[in-house]
């Protein structure tokens, strides 16, 4: 694929100014601040307080430095903080390396700071990787004169399920509080009291929420903040720290993986200031132990014929199972959201190449023929263009189908970036949510469905960019309406998959008429340039199933066989359905990471190695490759060497065994540069539903109890509580109390939930896609923009039911 | 020695019921209001640069200009807001006016509101003083229903509201950039600067902050003119001011007095030290300021003269202590206070009263230990000019100071208690009566 540069390369020159530090004149750009001017030429200045992603504040006082002139030919009559203080054209600055002056007063500081710290290194999480013990040794006096009481303090204080505080340790310094007021929003901690008494702390009864606390733990100074599942687990200095990109979302947020013997024991936002700067979310930072769990599949296994029961199996004897019960079968390949490029590459292949057809589809949930058109022509080959840094300079950033907090943490932080900077945001959506009041987002409120008309009423011109989540494919007309409003107004678009493998399915060719980089199946060109690529004589040529279609061809007996990479039925659009598909197939072959859904249909299961046991590639919402390497090698096997091996007992090489040389032949293959697919055109979808009915507006919120968070509890106790959202007028023409409970059902089921009130449209209500035991898809069959009924939750009702 | 003094701010506080619009009237109030509204706000803004007054809050930056700094082309609104968070140990000048004579202020609201062009004036008051906050606002009310506030005062088309806010009880907020903070709900403490609040104050709009004494001189000015102001006063400290003495004096009290005076005069006027005391040391305007001592009499008590005897001129809170005094118990006592009232923003302010207070606890029990004067002293110049605000160097001033003219009493604390050297009791303002001796508290 083409990486193009991201950004406008006409930047306007940037204005240098110089001035002298340390007897060096150096120059810089105008409005550095002199701590970071002094840091370019290679001097450190110890600081607290300082960081440079959040406003000066100047608290900590240590990076004192002396000025003996500020530019004007007038000295300064007392230290400065470097970190508030600009560059001026002519400044003389004399840090601790030149002035006794600056080095008394930041010794000086060092020792306040000490006084009442409890110097606990030796059991602290922080000791080793400490600002304060490393600038205590590099900065600080060997001995303090400090004799008498310190402050002390309970400890600790659980400013939320998975943030502790300990205060005797903490400096102060607000990174904290800045952070979560600046950066998340989210301003649930702050400061209390005054003098050295002054902690951080909480409001009785609202602990620190936010789907970003885990950032304060990683910028804390010192030892103050810490996470519960990491607290006195281990000491930086016996971890081994692995560059990673996490799996959670289509952001390619960089991580850090640290583990330890074998064992993943955290993880720490990566630096990408071209992505997600240096913050992640508590889903990329503390849901990690998903692949570590008790189901974990450890071996090959094939269901025994005589007993039914899945044996393990050897590698070769599997594969052989595998490849003797697929070979002359018709089959359908489902590959789930979250595979690595190179993997996603490995089904798409295998698909053509090893059992001849295009059904294949990476799409486990609702989908239509005009997301797939959609994704030929407007996503597939195209590298990065709307980019994160795009949206900083953006005029407005209209969100349809997407909420960013819940569903894309990096996106939603670079908005929070964004409007400070003066870009509007416009969220089309049924209601203001949390994540778009933070974005002061202006809303265009639609019933589920009304998202055509409303693009098709929005005025924009080319420096707007439109962000469209993957429930936008799901409304008739909606990306349609997408296309005709990038064509009509020049506004970029940007699609915003929720899985981390989605984009890249969509460019391995996971699709039915899609083929690897764009080529179109229906195109002969593109097939017979591909097949030569692969060395086989042809690629089928006719269009594949959808998802859609491949369960409904399972069930019918069209097609007898599957193979399912990363595939949970609950996710698919009827689970039921999908299940009763996999009981009618013949023959089902499973490659997965743990137990699932599908094992009890699967007559071959494949253990398959984690992202993190493996070397792979997600692509971004953007199309940015975010390649990482292996952090655990443990042997487990990626789903390209499985597949291969299946192909080989097929007697169809795939050409391909590792992911080095599957991101090889990628990148060897090149990005189609024929002709694309014509734009998606479909109508909207007009009438009402049944009498009775409401809409349901439902998406999942960042931390529910998906597959992925699995293993992550004081993680996931930080959840948002699942509560049902309609307006009063919903809630009482259905009978329902508000803050009482309400049942929704469909001809498949119900689900219960608390019920608030809240500025939805009359006949819409909105729950979470997934909460504590609560699968809306997989109780009721239905999902965002379908109908349901609201009722009342009687107890007379409960009681007649199953638990 | 009467014709010394020089009341204009006093003038009326002896009145009967002096703080109703009706008394204050009678005085001629309000009438500087209708000669302001007959000048242009660049006309009243040149009259007070010209007239010299200077901050009566401490600093002593001149009034006039400070004004002058209010940007012109801004589009947020202009603020005026009055800092009457009087809370330093020692200052008890603006509590006093305020009680007395709350129209002096309300006038030279509606004067400088005029002048910066605000059409919204706040009045920050020290929380503890409800009966402060009780009088402004009947004032404010008064004001209100005679006029002299509200819509088209005094048909001159001049709109403006005054609200009267009272603080919660801090002595930060009497930092101006906390104070703001503070007036918007938030907690108080120092703002950075760049931006000052003469461009980004109150509500990131440009603001005039101004003590309760510089505001309530305005009228005067106005109505006297500009070479009846600089009648009094010295070359560069123009004007009359308030003296607040108290402590070990005969009549302790408000003193309004030409800038300028010296403390010998000012303790004629008071009828001298208490019976049989002689002076020891002295504040010259509150515990932030350096101590001086009985050499420093003949100092003219101006922002010059002050600064050149090593001190601060400050609110002119003149704490005076005799020869009963410890000087390590009263600075103990100024640093318990600073350790108390610290913010707790910055480092060196924080940890270091926190620190120094325990220190001078163990000097004034007598459990001094060896290196402990230097340590202090070294603390105070790692807080001087290291902490965010002024409190922090405040809090170094009285030890400094003290260790420099009395370093003797802080050596004894290594062996013996202030107690036992100064029996506390000796200091109490009835010790000369029959409590004396019985071991009344500190």
């Amino acid at each position: 694929m083409t990486v193009t540069e991201s950004g406008s390369t006409d930047a306007a020159p940037i204005e240098l100014v110089t001035l002298t530090i340390d007897d060096v004149e150096v120059s810089v750009p105008k409005g550095t601040l002199v701590i970071r001017a002094a840091e370019l030429m290679g001097v450190e200045i110890p600081r607290f307080c300082d960081h440079p992603l959040l406003e000066p504040v100047g608290a900590c006082r240590q990076c004192l430095v002396e000025v003996p002139d500020a530019g004007n030919g007038r000295g300064m009559p007392k230290p400065q903080a470097s970190c508030t203080l600009e560059v001026a054209p002519g400044m003389v600055v004399k840090t601790q390396v030149s002035s006794p002056v600056a080095d008394k007063a930041q010794r000086g500081n060092l020792e306040f700071l000490l006084a009442n710290h409890p110097l606990d290194c030796p059991v602290c999480d922080k000791g080793g990787e400490c600002p304060l013990q490393n600038q205590a040794m590099s900065h600080g006096n060997g001995e303090s004169r400090f004799i008498d009481q310190k402050r002390l303090f309970p400890k600790p204080v659980h400013v939320s399920e998975q943030v502790l505080l300990d205060r005797e340790r903490c400096v102060l310094c607000q990174r904290c509080t800045r952070f979560s007021e600046e950066i998340a929003g989210d301003p649930f901690i702050a400061l209390l009291e005054r003098g050295a008494q002054q902690q951080i702390g909480i409001a009785d009864g609202e602990p620190f929420h936010s789907y970003f606390s885990g950032n304060t733990i990683q910028i804390c100074p010192v030892g103050a903040l810490t996470s519960a599942d990491y607290r006195f687990r281990s000491r930086p200095f016996d971890l081994v720290s692995v560059p990673s990109i996490a799996e959670h979302d289509s952001c390619g947020a960089a991580i850090r993986v640290d583990h330890r013997r074998g064992k993943v024991m955290r993880r720490l936002a990566g630096d990408d200031p071209e992505v997600n700067e240096e913050w992640i979310t508590d889903k990329d930072r503390f849901a990690f132990t998903w692949s570590f769990q008790e189901d974990r599949l450890r071996t090959p296994l094939v269901r025994d014929p005589g007993s039914g029961e899945l044996v393990p199996t050897s590698w070769p004897g599997a594969l052989a199972v595998a490849a003797r019960g697929l070979a002359g079968k018709a089959t359908g390949v489902l590959t789930g959201g979250r595979l690595t490029l190179e993997d996603a590459y490995a089904y798409a292949k295998f698909a053509r190449v090893a059992l001849n057809t295009n059904d294949v589809d990476f799409r486990s949930r609702p989908l239509s023929a005009e997301e797939t058109d959609f994704l030929a022509s407007q996503v597939a080959g195209r590298g990065p263009e709307v980019t994160y840094s795009a949206l900083e300079t953006a005029g407005t950033v209209v969100l349809v189908g997407l909420e960013p907090e819940d569903e894309a943490g990096t996106i939603f932080l670079r908005l929070r970036k964004a409007i400070k900077r003066g870009v509007k945001v416009v969220a089309v959506a049924s209601h203001r949510t949390r994540g778009f009041a933070k974005l002061d987002a202006e809303l265009v409120q639609v019933v589920p469905g009304g998202e055509p008309q409303a693009l098709a009423d929005l005025r924009l011109d080319e420096t707007d960019i439109v962000l469209a989540g993957e429930r936008l494919g799901q409304v008739p007309g909606g990306l349609t309406a997408l296309t005709a409003l990038a064509e009509r107004t020049g506004a970029r678009i940007g699609w915003v998959p929720r899985r981390a493998g989605d984009r890249g399915a969509v460019e391995a060719g996971c699709l039915p008429t899609l083929l690897p980089l764009g080529r179109p199946v229906g195109d002969g060109e593109a097939r017979a340039d591909l097949a030569a690529a692969w060395g086989v004589e042809s690629l089928p040529a006719a269009p594949g199933r959808d998802t859609a279609g491949i369960v409904a061809a399972l069930a019918a007996g069209d097609l007898q066989a599957a193979v399912l990479g990363g595939l949970e039925l609950a996710d698919l659009p009827d689970p039921a359905a999908a299940t009763a598909a996999l009981a009618a197939a013949e023959f089902v072959v499973s490659l997965e990471v743990r137990l699932s859904d599908v094992t009890p249909f699967a007559d071959v299961v494949l253990p398959v190695a984690p992202p993190v046991e493996k070397p792979g590639t997600f692509l971004t919402w953007e199309g940015r490759p975010r390649q990482f390497e292996t952090v655990l090698d443990t042997g487990a096997l990626p789903d390209v060497r499985v597949l291969a091996g299946i192909a080989e007992e097929l007697g169809a090489p795939l050409g391909v065994r590792t992911v080095g040389q599957a991101r090889a032949e990628l990148e060897e293959l090149g990005t189609w540069d024929g002709a694309r697919p014509a734009a998606a055109k479909a109508p909207p979808a007009r009438g009402a539903g049944p009498v009775g009915t409401v809409t349901l507006d439902t998406w999942s919120q960042s931390i529910d109890d998906s597959r992925l968070q699995d293993g992550a509890g004081e993680y996931r106790a930080t959840a948002r509580a699942a509560r049902l959202k309609a307006s009063a007028a919903t809630l009482a023409s259905a009978g329902v109390e508000p803050g009482a409970a309400a049942r929704l059902s469909t001809p498949a089921g119900h689900a219960v939930f608390i019920a608030d009130v809240a500025h939805l449209p009359d006949g819409v209500v909105w729950v979470p896609a997934r909460s504590e035991g609560v699968h809306v898809r997989a109780l009721l069959a239905a999902g965002f923009g379908d109908r349901v009924t609201l009722s009342p939750e009687t107890p007379a009702a409960n009681g007649g039911d199953e638990a | 020695m009467t014709d010394v003094l020089t009341p204009v701010l006093t003038a009326n506080w002896a009145d009967d019921r002096a703080w109703t619009l009706a008394a204050y009237e009678a005085h001629g109030g309000y009438q500087a209001l209708d000669k302001a509204l007959q000048l242009s706000p660049e006309e009243l803004v040149e009259l007070v640069k010209d007239s010299g007054l200077r901050g009566r809050g401490g600093a002593g930056f001149p009034t006039g200009m400070k004004w002058s700094f209010i940007p012109k082309d801004n589009p947020n609104p202009t603020y005026l807001v009055v800092n009457a968070d009087e809370s330093e140990p020692g200052t008890c000048k603006d509590i006093p006016l305020m009680m007395a004579s709350p129209h002096t202020l309300v006038e030279g609201v509606i004067i400088a509101s005029r002048a910066i062009e605000a059409r919204q004036a706040f009045i920050y008051v020290r929380g503890e003083v409800l009966h402060v906050v009780r009088r402004l606002r009947a004032a404010v009310r008064e004001a209100y229903e005679a006029g002299h506030v509200g819509t088209d005062i005094h048909g001159s088309g001049m709109d403006l509201d005054i609200v009267v806010h009272a603080g919660a009880g801090a002595y930060i907020c009497g930092e101006e950039t906390a104070l703001l903070d503070s007036l918007e709900g938030r907690r108080g403490q120092p703002r950075l600067r760049p931006p000052f609040p003469a461009v980004a104050g109150l509500y990131a709009s440009p603001t005039v902050i101004n003590n309760v004494e510089s505001i309530a001189s305005v009228p005067a000015i106005v109505r006297g003119g500009v070479s009846w102001f600089g009648s009094m006063g010295t070359e560069k400290s123009k004007g009359h001011t308030i003296y607040s003495l108290s402590g070990h004096v005969k009549r302790p009290g408000q003193y309004e007095a030409p800038l300028g005076i010296t403390l010998r005069e000012l303790l004629d006027l008071s009828g001298g030290m208490r019976d049989g005391a002689e002076l020891k040391f002295w504040t010259p305007g509150g515990s932030s300021t350096p101590i001086l001592t009985a050499e420093h009499l003949d100092v003219p008590l101006d922002y010059e003269g002050v600064s050149a005897a090593g001190s601060m001129l400050g609110t002119k809170a003149l704490q005076i202590f005799d020869q009963t005094t410890s000087v390590v118990r009263c600075v103990l006592r100024w640093t318990e206070f600073y350790k108390h009232e610290s913010c707790g923003k910055c480092t060196p302010c924080r940890e270091g009263t926190w620190w120094m207070v325990q220190i001078l606890r163990r000097l004034d029990r007598g459990e001094g230990q060896p290196g402990d004067i230097e340590t202090l002293l070294d603390l105070c110049d790692n807080i001087l000019g290291r902490s965010f605000c002024a409190l922090g160097d405040g809090a170094t001033s009285p030890i400094t100071s003290a260790i420099q003219y009395f370093r003797d009493e802080f050596e004894a604390g290594l062996t013996t208690p202030s107690a036992e050297l100064f029996p506390p009791s000796a200091s109490t303002l009835f010790a000369a009566t029959a409590l004396a001796g019985k071991g009344a508290a500190s």
